[in-house]
């Protein structure tokens, strides 16, 4: 790419009222003017950010691909595996079902699908919002707005870009699979059920980079979306003969699955997807019509002159983080309820001899009931770690948006302003698992009728508090020792999170499984539970927390 | 009494950059100190240092008798900050920001907080993203105005202010003096600094080039003479001191050091003079000869 050359942001015409048909050119063309340049200043500043996703989610695909040639080379052990795993709700509700258990492709891709789709979902965010809301927030759109570009450029440059990853996405992933040894019209529909879900959530993030007026509102509301679609098409998948199956049909990664690559390859599905994204593209736009530059759809109210309330740093770290908190708790308690119920239903589910057999090995549907609560508090832990996560990063975005210094220039020590927001990003996810496990604990003990259910419900859930502690102090290691590669966090969830998922799969030396945190979480109420890794894991995370504090005492700010 | 603020040999790099070269600076207690430098002089550099934000890697740095480093807090409590570029809280409103930044200072004066407010024409319910810039540097400057601090540290605190506003601020400084209290003000507005400051510090390229009161300053460079002779100035040029010169027939335009003062209007009187008119430097003048001297380092 060319780096060396400057993005040629304002290089259209620098005196619009020249006799020359300026003025008229850009009437004609209208909004759009300008975003030829925003595309190519867009892929600039990008240039790194999105070959490595790119290259990391095809890379995922292709590994698998290659892992479960081996693993599923005859029609009897695919056959095998997929029953089981259509009659595993946790799985189904996970990662959806297998439509051709014979198939080449269906039970190997079913799970890297899965994973797949919501990562190209949140890249897609990302770069959508990355380009409109934050750009807007910093104020540097409106020193690019104020040259000849459109009031639509920077939207339309947005989601050429989005839209333009996609298409390279899944074509990649499309021939590359392809080329590790699946068939390859199955591999075109499952690149092309990626790209679709990524479509399709480039465009929902268009609406709300539109609706909030800052890029961490944009941003977490599109993952709301993300997490309401992922659960509304579980329990579509999950539902029985007489249950709400069309549920599945209500969600973009519904949708993506529904596409069923190596079952069927139900081509039409794509226009689904892509009549969706034009549709609430065209929202987007009328928003963009309707405010102004800077502003969300919803006015800045005023705000008290002057806080009795405010006290110290750790009244403002809640202050700022407080309504994000309360939202993903509310989300995890909802989450809790839905989980909670479909564990209630795993038994019923089981009716095949070969499943049969395979429920009575593991010990009766009691125990399976128990292997899905574990599985499924093991994601839920996995999420609220992403919580904590973005919290503990509120240091270095203060620190960059030069909002720490006025406070370390008070009488406050760099240990307490850091611990005013690790409080926060340490306790989080104590809460949100918390909130899970009540709802989950509540609704499972309901729907089975046995509420003493609660109580190892609950314990699931809060056993994996450890281990999201861990990567908030991988976090926070980085910020003291290393305050430009903060994004070291993001790289070991999403390394746990692979480990987790797909290390069996790939086979991979247990002394590799080991490196995740959440390997070591016991499996309750399936199995018992072990203090032990649960302290080393605590002890771990607080020596990073420690050596992170330390360091961040010694070193500069920086922006 | 002894110095609030005393820097010798300040060396600050980054990587390759040398953001201070052996900078110092001597700010006595009770005046208003001038800080002053062409961008990227290092002066916002400084005064992060002298805050305990960035760690010097050479020389020594005394602020109000303390480390600034390792006393950070403890000196915090007696001082009060305003940045070049405030950035605010984008959901707080104005009003919670002043609360907050005075409390973590160890109070503000709520009577003078009114006062302030009304005089610098600050609404105090406004959020933080919806201040303009001015507003925005408002909001700084009351929190640290109604703070009861020894030390002021106002890193340009005016960008961004109208008229009005600025001859508010310059009102709130001098009684900042007349309380006792030491100010460091950095800043580009000469007549900002010729109306408040007691001595300046003029650095360029992280090094101090000249430091003093403002006559000093003056002192040292050129006064400019405009004279209409009787006959033709012969032998001017020749004199020391004496820098661009023009002749036109019976009239001479030039400048000359101020040290060369007395020689100059000597050989002008044996010419005859008709008319003289002479004025010290200006500021600008004064300034600009010391920020142009050498041509900037390259980076």
């Amino acid at each position: 790419m060319s780096a060396g050359r400057a993005p040629a942001v304002s290089r259209p015409d620098p005196t619009p009222t020249s006799p020359d048909g300026g003025p008229d050119a850009t009437a004609v063309s209208g909004g759009f003017v300008g975003t030829g340049a925003l595309v190519r200043l867009a892929l600039r500043r990008d240039r790194i950010m999105l070959p490595g996703w790119v290259a990391g989610i095809v890379l995922l695909a292709v590994g698998s691909a290659a892992a479960a040639a081996d693993l599923y080379s005859t029609v009897e052990s695919r056959i095998a595996s997929a029953t089981a795993a259509n009659n595993t709700t946790a799985l189904v509700a996970l990662y959806g079902r297998v439509y051709d258990p014979a198939s080449e492709g269906g039970i190997s891709m079913v799970k890297t699908g899965g994973i797949g789709a919501v990562m190209i979902a949140l890249l897609s965010v990302i770069v959508v919002v990355r380009h409109t809301r934050a750009e807007e927030e910093s104020g540097r759109l409106e020193l690019v707005g104020a040259t000849v570009v459109g009031r639509f450029a920077p939207l339309t440059s947005a989601l050429v870009v989005a839209v333009g990853t996609n298409v390279v996405l899944a074509l990649l992933t499309a021939v590359t699979v392809a080329g590790a040894g699946m068939p390859t019209a199955g591999s075109f529909a499952f690149g092309l059920a990626w790209g679709g879900v990524g479509i399709a959530f480039a465009a929902i993030a268009a609406v709300t980079a539109q609706v909030s007026s800052t890029a961490r509102g944009a941003t977490g509301l599109a993952a709301v979306v993300l997490g309401v679609v992922y659960v509304v098409r579980a329990v579509g998948d999950t539902a029985g003969p007489d249950g709400p199956g069309w549920m599945s049909w209500l969600s973009p990664v519904g949708w993506g699955q529904q596409f069923r690559p190596y079952s069927g390859d139900r081509w039409w599905v794509l226009l689904v997807m892509l009549g969706f994204a034009a549709v609430v593209v065209m929202a987007s736009y009328a928003l963009v019509e309707r405010r102004d530059i800077g502003a969300g759809l919803v006015a800045d109210r005023l705000g008290p002159a002057g806080s009795a309330r405010l006290t110290g740093t750790f009244a403002l770290a809640w202050r700022l983080q407080r309504a994000s908190l309360l939202g993903w708790a509310a989300a995890f308690a909802g989450l809790g309820l839905v989980l909670g119920n479909i564990a209630g239903n795993v038994g019923g589910f089981v009716d095949t001899p070969s499943a049969r057999e395979m429920v009575a090995k593991l010990g009766g549907t009691d125990a399976l009931t128990d292997a899905f609560i574990s599985a499924e508090m093991g994601i839920m832990g996995l999420v609220a770690s992403i919580y904590g996560i973005q919290a503990a990063l509120r240091l270095r975005s203060e620190e960059t948006g030069q909002r720490a210094e006025p406070l370390l220039a008070a009488a406050v020590s760099r240990t307490s302003w850091a611990c005013s927001h690790l409080v926060i990003a340490l306790g989080g996810p104590v809460l949100l698992v918390a909130a899970t496990g009540v709802g989950a604990g509540l609704s499972h003990g309901a729907s089975s009728g046995d509420m003493s259910r609660f109580g190892p419900v609950f314990v699931a859930a809060m056993l994996q508090v450890p281990a999201a502690w861990v990567l908030i102090g991988i976090v926070v290691l980085a910020f003291g020792a290393a305050p430009r590669l903060v994004a070291a966090g993001w790289v070991a969830l999403v390394v746990f999170l692979l480990l987790g998922q797909l290390g069996p799969l790939l086979e991979l030396d247990q002394w590799a499984m080991d490196l995740s945190p959440f390997t070591h979480v016991p499996r309750f109420p399936a199995g018992d539970v072990d203090p032990v890794p649960l302290v080393v894991l605590a002890l771990v995370a607080a020596a990073l927390v420690a050596a992170g504090l330390a360091a961040f005492r010694r070193r500069d700010l920086t922006t | 009494m002894t110095d609030a603020i005393s820097v010798s040999g300040l060396v600050k790099s980054y990587g390759p950059t040398r953001a201070l070269d052996g900078l110092d600076l001597t700010v006595r207690t009770g005046e208003v100190h001038g800080f002053l430098g062409p961008n990227g002089a290092g002066k916002s550099t400084t005064i992060r240092v002298l805050l305990g934000l960035l760690r010097a890697d050479a020389g020594t740095t005394r602020l109000l008798g303390g480390d600034p480093w390792k006393d950070a807090v403890t000196l915090h409590r007696r001082l009060a900050y305003v940045p070049g570029d405030v950035t605010l809280w984008p959901t707080l409103s104005g009003g919670e920001v002043i609360d907050l930044l005075g409390r973590l200072r160890g109070g503000l004066d709520p009577t003078r907080r009114a006062e302030l407010l009304e005089r610098f024409e600050l609404d105090p319910r406004k959020k933080g993203r919806a201040y303009s810039k001015g507003n925005r540097q408002k909001v700084a400057l009351v929190a640290a105005l109604a703070s009861d601090v020894e030390l002021l540290i106002l890193d340009e605190p005016t960008s961004g202010l109208d008229p009005l506003m600025e001859a508010v601020f310059q009102e709130c400084v001098q009684e900042e003096r007349v309380q006792g209290r030491t100010v460091l003000l950095s800043s580009h507005i000469l007549a900002e600094v010729e109306a408040l400051c007691d001595r300046v510090s003029i650095v360029r390229n992280g090094r101090t080039v000249e430091s003093g009161t403002l006559a000093e300053l003056r002192h040292l460079t050129r006064t400019s003479i405009s004279a209409e002779l009787a006959s033709a100035p012969d032998g001017l040029a020749a004199l020391p001191g004496v820098h661009d010169l023009k002749v036109d027939g019976l009239r001479a335009r030039f400048d000359v050091d101020t040290d060369q003062l007395d020689a100059v209007l000597r050989q002008l009187t044996l010419a005859g003079v008709r008319s003289l008119a002479s004025h010290p430097p200006t500021l600008e003048q004064l300034f600009l000869r010391h920020y142009e001297a050498e041509p900037a380092v390259s980076r």
